[in-house]
């Protein structure tokens, strides 16, 4: 690690193993499929066969006739659309309504006494569609004349007003800084390239369920695997027209996310054949449907533009960027346009970016959204400028990164940050001090940039006579954050983290708590621990006083976790450890609860930066990692092992993306490679150990410099191994992924 | 219903009958009819390993197993690694080198890591990586998974 200068923490920086460890090792944790309910029925969904297809009828009498269903459900039993314009839950989206745009959008959904009854039920849903011509590349739904999915749509232009004839583009964004113009007249050179990158899924490997159970009072019970138990149960409460009061969300594990479990897709339609079967209705995906109709993240066509005088210095940066949003508005082309030149410190800046609608699944945030393509676009062209420049390409970034102080064009102004020292880090490392050499190797590296987001948190934490502390949150852990929280709380409480129990509870257990997602958790848990723990301190500093019968402001309580007095009449030090106190609590009053309701702004963005080799085999275009190297400034590392983990994981997931994973469409707008065989996901055996550096730049807006570590790590690998592959056999690979076809296209000798 | 018929294994060394479906797979019958719920689903077509199972002495994804197939078989799941006291070191090995982030692919893996330990106490990193490439991890990167199954190789848990 290197690290500036830190507090001596005790729990901070240190690797116990996590609470919530033993049960997901021995099989008892509970996901969400594992919920088993008195009298639950499986269920089934039915999918849009077709790219484009207007709705005529829906018939499903027969469905309903089959034996053993039990219910039928459309968006016909939707009492009210008012979810449609969510982002977590689209009632449309959810159920098709007018039509389908894309295939696999869901169209009915079945519950029956079996799972093979009710998937066999959905073969007699007579659904009678108009096929409509579909448009499934994002710059062919740009041009006139390009089937248009919502005839409603106009686009929303930057300067607030609107178009006034239908269109795909739902809207264009622009940010600007100084005079492009200007700066590319003033550059020595100039470089300008285009690329592209394809949709790509999260991965996760645990398929979206949701269980729910509408009893005969009109209050909904939802247990899924979900990033945020309050975005659902807001979604869905909208959807259904209920009161919020009347759902709840229980917490159930989530095998992974990735910001693809935002959005909800099986809760309505579960809670929709619940009402109507009164019995709990389960609904589970199969892998086909994960890849098919749950949130991707955008491909996106890049213009990338960047002007630099003769000693390296940036004097403009252009960038044109066109996202794929799928079937509805909402890509996310907004952080893409303000991450693209994150990094780095230039006058002159001119980004524009545009959500546009086509005929793929909606796309759902994944890891630092919108960012690995546009920032890829930026590394790639900088990767050149050092080449064509003659300058080592670390070097070249250092001169141009931005440091505390540097403005963004989207008018973002940065407090201290950890480009510099990543930067130097990787300068640093044995990976890029040691020589690299042998026929079609090459060596890459890249930057990236993530914000990192704050918003609400609540929890409570309950002193116990024990001195143990049960700690109660509503935000889901979805790799360790049950870890930091508790070990937060007891560096406040100057306790051990084994003493603090970690629990996250149910929607009306717990005050609103905002989605795990935007490498929040950490930063704001944290806070929200730090705040009941001086809670706490200060409850426990008026107890000690009634104990030792003085005034308040004569007792302490010291980071170490002793409360301190006045001394007794015998001049003797009176104090009380925090276990010793807490033994006292039941006969002077009572037990003790810290409560904490944080929002914070104080969020500190991340950068990163890594290191790959690699060896291209000509003769099969595959590319092999031989060494890589994930440099990033995490702020504070509360848990070390699980910072490694996040830069090993999105290192990796940045890797698939770059390499192999793509949507391949046929002509009628069908994913052809809908299984984990086809959509190649990084195996054990495509990656080598990922080494880790960490960099701590404390964040000076969190008690213990937390910034939030698990989005940027995926932003570098792929202009990391572009620019590696390049190294290696001399071509520049300007489309992701750079698969072994992509490769072999330009290694091949041609043919014709 | 007519079409069930009742499957009797040793499941975890429990004798137990299990009333299946005759397309159920051995998946749908361990999670359904056995309550072996550390099994879990992650593609249900043999190409993510979350589904890992023992069957008579071999690696299976259970998902690719019919149930009806199973009659008189020996089956080891997750819940089945550890012994009444302890964890199974590579249980041990997975949380001290924090080789789980969500943990859904976790039991897939410790059975899968525990067929090749009993078959090659001394594994290489390739020998590992080799062995573990019908498991998915999407968390973690498999850096510290590779680094918990050396561990318990090692014997230093
Ligand atoms: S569920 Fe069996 S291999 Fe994926
Ligand atoms: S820990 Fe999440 S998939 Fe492996």
């Amino acid at each position: 690690m290197v690290t500036t200068e830190k507090p001596d923490y005790k729990v901070v920086g240190t690797r116990p193993i996590r609470h919530d460890g033993v049960d997901k090792v021995i099989g008892r944790a509970e996901y969400g499929a594992d919920i088993r309910l008195p009298g639950m029925l499986p269920g089934a969904v039915l999918r849009s066969p077709h790219a484009h297809a207007r709705i005529l009828g829906i018939d499903t009498s027969r469905a309903e006739a089959h034996p053993g269903v039990r219910a039928v459900v459309t968006s016909a039993d939707f009492p009210s659309r008012q979810g449609e314009e969510g982002e977590v839950g689209r009632a449309d989206n959810v159920l098709a309504h007018d039509k389908v745009l894309y295939v696999g959008h869901a169209v009915a959904a079945v519950a029956a006494v079996d799972l093979h009854t009710a998937e066999d039920a959905l073969d007699l849903i007579d659904v009678q569609y108009e096929v409509l011509p579909h448009v499934m590349d994002v710059r062919d739904a740009m041009l006139d004349g390009a089937p248009i999915l919502d005839e409603k749509l106009r686009t929303a232009n930057p300067d607030g007003s609107q178009g006034d004839t239908p269109t795909n583009v739902a809207q264009h964004i622009r940010y600007e800084k100084g005079d492009v113009e200007a700066g590319f007249a003033a550059a020595d050179l100039v470089i300008e390239r285009e690329y592209g990158t394809t949709m790509a899924h999260q991965g996760y490997i645990e398929p979206h369920n949701s269980t729910a159970y509408w009893s005969k009072d009109d209050e909904v019970t939802i247990w899924t695997s979900t990033q945020g138990l309050f975005a659902v149960r807001d979604a869905v409460a909208g959807m259904l027209g209920l009161p919020v009061k009347s759902v709840k969300v229980e917490p159930v594990e989530i095998g992974g996310g990735f910001g693809g479990k935002i959005p909800d897709y099986l809760s309505a339609p579960a809670a929709l054949l619940s009402r109507k079967t009164g019995k709990p209705v389960q609904l589970t995906m199969s892998r086909k449907d994960v890849l098919e109709a749950t949130g991707p993240t955008s491909g996106t066509h890049l213009r990338v533009k960047i002007g630099a005088k003769r000693d390296g210095t940036f004097t403009a940066m252009q960038a044109w960027m066109a996202y794929e949003a799928g079937g509805y508005p909402g890509s996310p082309m907004g952080a893409g346009t303000m991450c693209v030149f994150a990094p780095y410190d230039c006058e002159n800046q001119l980004i524009d970016g545009y959500d546009v609608i086509l005929n793929k699944p909606k796309t759902a945030a994944y890891r630092a959204p919108g960012a690995p393509a546009s920032e890829y676009g930026a590394e790639c062209v900088i990767d050149e400028l050092a080449e064509a420049l003659d300058r080592d390409p670390l070097e070249l970034r250092m001169q141009n990164s931005a440091t505390e102080g540097t403005q963004r064009a989207d008018g973002f102004t940065y407090g201290p940050i950890g480009h510099e020292e990543c930067l130097q880090a990787a300068q640093d490392s044995p990976h890029y001090q040691s020589e690299l050499s042998g026929a079609n190797r090459g060596r890459g590296v890249a930057s990236g940039f993530w914000f990192n987001i704050g918003f609400e948190t609540s929890m409570a934490a309950q002193v116990q006579a024990d001195g143990t502390v049960p700690l109660v949150m509503g935000a889901v852990d979805i790799g360790g954050s049950r870890a930091s929280a508790a070990m937060q709380l007891a560096e406040a409480l100057g306790i051990a983290a084994e003493d603090v129990k970690p629990h996250i509870v149910d929607t009306d257990s717990v005050g609103f708590t905002f989605l795990t997602g935007g490498s929040r958790t950490a930063f704001a848990n944290g806070w929200a621990a730090y705040e009941c723990a001086m809670d706490i301190r200060r409850q426990l500093e008026e107890r000690a006083a009634t104990i030792w019968d003085c005034a308040g402001e004569d007792v302490s309580y010291g980071d170490d976790g002793v409360i301190r007095g006045p001394n007794d009449e015998d001049g003797a030090a009176q104090e009380f450890s925090f276990k010793e106190l807490a033994a006292e609590l039941p006969n002077t009053g009572g037990g003790i609860v810290g409560r904490a309701d944080v929002s914070k702004t104080s969020h500190g963005p991340a950068f990163a930066t890594h290191i790959v080799d690699v060896e291209v085999d000509p003769e099969t275009g595959k590319v092999e990692i031989l060494r890589y190297t994930a440099i990033q400034d995490a702020g504070t590392a509360i848990h070390p092992s699980y910072v490694e983990g996040q830069m090993q994981g999105g290192a990796s997931q940045g890797i698939g993306m770059a390499l192999n994973e793509e949507y391949i469409w046929d002509e009628k707008g069908r994913m052809v490679n809908s299984s984990l065989l086809d959509y190649r996901m990084p195996t054990a055996l495509d990656l080598p150990m990922i080494d880790t550096i960490i960099v701590e730049v404390p964040n000076p807006g969190h008690p213990y410099g937390v910034r939030g570590v698990g989005e940027v790590p995926i932003v570098p690998p792929a202009p990391a191994l572009h620019a590696a592959i390049y190294d290696a056999i001399g071509e520049r690979m300007r489309m992701l992924p750079m698969s072994p076809t992509r490769i072999l296209e330009r290694t091949l000798p041609d043919d014709d | 219903m007519s079409d069930k018929i009742i499957v009797s294994a040793t499941i975890n060394d429990e004798p137990t009958d299990m009333l299946v479906s005759q397309r159920d797979s051995l998946l749908e019958a361990l999670r359904a009819a056995a309550g072996a719920l550390g099994v879990k689903e992650g593609c249900n077509d043999g190409n993510c390993g979350a589904c890992s199972v023992m069957l008579d002495g071999r690696l299976v994804n259970s998902c690719l197993v019919m149930a009806a197939e199973v009659e008189g078989s020996e089956i080891t799941t997750v819940e089945g690694i550890a012994d009444a006291d302890h964890l199974h070191p590579l249980q041990q090995a997975f949380l001290e080198e924090a080789a789980l982030q969500c943990g859904i692919c976790t039991p897939g893996f410790l059975v899968a890591a525990k067929a090749l330990l009993d078959e090659n106490p001394d594994p290489s990193e390739h020998e590992i990586r080799y062995w573990l490439a019908g498991n998915l991890c999407r968390c973690t990167g498999y850096d510290k998974i590779v680094r918990a199954v050396q561990q318990a190789a090692a014997g230093t848990t």
